[in-house]
């Protein structure tokens, strides 16, 4: 069964990080199927998200500012329906 | 009055409790019963270093949950806090274990962890 097209939130956080840090590669994946019933779950869906950026603008930045910069960028989505956000952060080289 | 009062009593209560505890972890749950994953699995990495910590539920006061994302400038709970430094969340902890930079930080911040 092929995936579902990914819904509005979705769709915003690529956008948002595209734009923000023109990542080498940007993966969002959509695990909200794997918290239903949890806690944070929403009828809708897009409650949890996992995201990995490679991009040149965290080299030489502390993880935590890394962190704190997507959560700049995602504000909107985390004041939001987003109950959980993983985020895997690296400047390019880093592994 | 002194420099460390700012009139913000869950700021203050935030700031005594990383001073008076060389480890904290500000969670949803406490350490025997975590209510959220991504609480859980710090605990377990707290645990498994056998790091001696003090646990803070934040589900228990609104007010200290959303206090300590103000005063970490971090929108996500758990938060963990060495010595009175922020160190950052689920991620940021699980990425320093499997670096060895968990273990590093400790041991330069003069706290005990079991032997590996």
């Amino acid at each position: 069964m092929s995936a579902a097209q990914p819904g509005p939130i979705h769709s915003a956080i690529e956008s948002k990080l595209r734009e923000q840090f023109a990542p080498d590669r940007l993966t969002v994946i959509d695990e909200s199927h794997r918290h239903e019933g949890h806690s944070g779950a929403r009828p809708g869906g897009e409650s949890h998200f996992r995201v990995e950026i490679v991009a040149a603008a965290f080299a030489g930045v502390s993880r935590t500012e890394r962190h704190r910069r997507v959560h700049r960028a995602l504000a909107t989505e985390l004041e939001g329906g987003v109950h959980a956000l993983a985020l895997r952060l690296l400047a390019p080289g880093e592994s | 009055m002194n420099d460390t009062t700012t009139g913000n009593a869950v700021h203050d209560r935030i700031r005594q409790e990383i001073k008076d505890n060389s480890v904290v972890l500000f969670m949803k749950g406490t350490p025997a019963f975590p209510m959220c994953g991504f609480s859980a699995a710090v605990v377990q990495v707290l645990n498994n270093m056998g790091v001696q910590y003090k646990g803070i539920d934040v589900l228990t006061d609104p007010g200290l949950r959303q206090g300590i994302k103000e005063f970490s400038d971090w929108p996500t709970i758990p938060q963990l806090f060495v010595k009175g430094e922020f160190i950052g969340g689920c991620d940021i902890v699980r990425e320093m274990q499997t670096s060895g930079e968990l273990k590093t930080l400790f041991t330069d911040k003069g706290v005990a962890t079991k032997a590996a």
